[in-house]
């Protein structure tokens, strides 16, 4: 099923979709090609701000939340994903993200809320101020990565659909097109990608929506043109190139939990104390590190347990894992 | 077809045969000296070990179906090779797990084999692939005689574990583990003997199926005789 998304954008200013098309031919062929790309893309993109990957964002505010760890590098952070979508190797995001098309990009929110409605991208990031946030990024297999994400507060955008007493939980649902997601060709996972959040930690300021990473705009194979990052939890909870966000009273279903609910919790925080029944959560290797390095300690929230630790008091942690 | 030459084809071929088996190792060295691992070289070099191993495991068994399908019986001379070097790829997918994704530490280790399921069935698999290393030499085969097939029969339960081993590690996209075992069903299937279990049916009149199954067994047989007497080919 396509999710039908209305178009913010006025005719006028939309590229027609074949050059749009070549683009991305020229973009994935050749170096030679890359000039040409550009130049086609230039009058294409709306001039008020950056639309394509790797484009740069400008005016980026420090934030107090960031980490000082270093990096990964910029190849590691965008050649090794895990984006089903996309394909299920970690190679195939890359190989695949110029199929996604980010604009139009338009994100329904409804559900439990006074003001239902729909955003487009162009809308999100003229209208919340951009940031870069140095995150540590636990992944559930037992890798880590450090990302220089560029976004802003989730919460932001949510006051902005007021949500009402009802609102308990907000759930969030990827594109769904297998024209663009060659990975949903199959039925690897359940279509679309769903996950979701308590309100609370939904509004929590570390959790945001990122648009880009080292301060560029956010590739495909990242999520683009806007994803989830939820830096206490493991990585799956951070949900791509989102398409819709409801407020809804109960606990709303998660794909991989849906999936193998013994292996994959809802809430999913970073804990070493609680094992994946296939690989231990004690330590991780942190990606960039080589062959031989020793793998780090993971801490219990990734390390965030002073900002989030306070939401789950008295949560048996081990139950609600 | 006509057969080559037994001497002269292995020979000839067990070189290349070696050196083919020895190529992923390589490529693997290669890789690891000039950084070209990826983003996740431990990761890379177990999966890959872990892989090859598995498929030298499967050419392996391929071996006799192959001998018979094509009437060439000095296919056969490979077969030690061929065994051996799945045994060879995982030694290596086991080094590499226990040193560089455990840093040997016990405590961790000994979780792995107790508690997790995926792991105790691919370490099964590599206990019981080393008595079969060991017992590949001419002087062993003497020494066993006739327990020697029998002991060497555990290849299609070590297949099985090993299958097994990488179908219980993967997260979601079961597609490639489920390739291995249609292979390998199919090399298994290779072996029953269904014409002596479909005669024993028909000789019990164990019903419809059997009736049924008899004729497309018989006219298989017929379309490849080198199945009933597969002793008599390789002796020739």
């Amino acid at each position: 099923m396509l999710v039908k998304r209305p178009n913010p954008i006025p005719p006028s200013e939309i590229t027609p979709r074949e050059h749009w098309l070549r683009r991305r031919e020229l973009m994935a062929g050749a170096a030679a090609g890359l000039g040409l790309a550009v130049l086609g893309g230039l009058g294409a993109a709306p001039a008020a701000s950056p639309a394509r990957a790797g484009e740069k964002i400008p005016g980026l505010a420090p934030s107090p939340l960031s980490t000082g760890e270093k990096p990964t590098s910029f190849e590691d952070a965008t050649g090794y994903n895990n984006f089903y979508e996309m394909g299920p190797t970690k190679d195939d995001p890359a190989r695949h993200a110029n199929l996604l098309q980010t604009r139009p990009w338009t994100v329904r929110v409804d559900g439990a809320c006074a003001a239902p409605g729909e955003i487009g991208i162009e809308d999100i990031l003229a209208g919340f101020p951009q940031e870069e946030r140095i995150y540590r990024l636990r992944c559930v297999e037992a890798w880590a990565m450090v990302i220089p994400w560029v976004g802003f507060p989730l919460g932001d955008l949510l006051k902005r659909f007021q949500p009402t007493s009802q609102a308990k939980f907000v759930a969030f649902e990827t594109l769904q097109d297998p024209k663009q997601f060659p990975g949903q060709r199959r039925a690897v996972l359940e279509w679309p990608y769903r996950e979701g959040l308590r309100l609370d930690e939904a509004m929590h300021p570390l959790t945001i929506l990122a648009t880009g990473l080292y301060g560029e705009v956010l590739p495909g194979q990242n999520g683009a043109p806007l994803r989830l990052v939820v830096p206490w939890k493991y990585g799956f909870k951070s949900i791509k190139s989102i398409v819709r966000i409801r407020f809804v009273e109960s606990q709303p279903p998660a794909t991989w939990n849906r999936m193998q609910p013994e292996e994959y919790g809802f809430y999913a925080n970073v804990n070493p104390a609680v094992s994946h029944p296939r690989w231990s959560q004690k330590s991780h290797r942190l990606i960039g590190a080589g062959l031989f390095a020793p793998k780090q300690k993971t801490l219990p929230f990734n390390g965030y347990a002073d900002q989030v630790a306070s939401l789950y008091e008295g949560m048996d942690l081990k139950r609600f894992f | 077809m006509g057969t080559i030459r037994s001497a002269t084809a292995i020979r000839f071929g067990k070189p290349v045969i070696f050196l083919l088996c020895l190529a992923p190792f390589g490529l693997l060295v290669w890789r690891a000296l000039s950084e070209g691992l990826g983003a996740n070289p431990v990761e890379t070099v177990v999966h890959s070990t872990g892989s090859w191993a598995l498929r030298l495991l499967l050419v392996t068994l391929a071996v006799t179906p192959l001998q018979r399908l094509s009437g060439q019986p000095w296919l056969g001379g490979y077969r030690r090779l061929l065994g051996l070097f799945a045994f060879f790829y995982a030694v290596l997918h086991f080094a590499a797990y226990l040193v560089l994704d455990r840093a040997l530490v016990w405590e961790d280790i000994s979780t792995d084999l107790t508690k997790r399921p995926y792991i105790v069935v691919g370490f099964g698999a590599l206990l019981l692939l080393v008595p079969l290393a060991v017992t590949s030499t001419r002087g062993w085969i003497k020494r066993l005689g006739h327990h020697w097939l029998t002991l060497h029969r555990a290849v299609y339960a070590i297949a099985i574990l090993a299958v097994l081993h990488f179908l219980w590690l993967v997260k979601a996209d079961t597609l490639e583990p489920l390739i291995y075992a249609a292979v390998l069903a199919i090399l298994i299937a290779f072996r029953v003997p269904w014409r002596r279990l479909v005669g024993r049916r028909i000789a019990g009149q164990e019903g419809v199926t059997a009736a049924v199954m008899a004729p497309c067994t018989q006219e298989r047989l017929r379309a490849y005789p080198r199945w009933r007497c597969p002793r008599e080919e390789n002796n020739k």
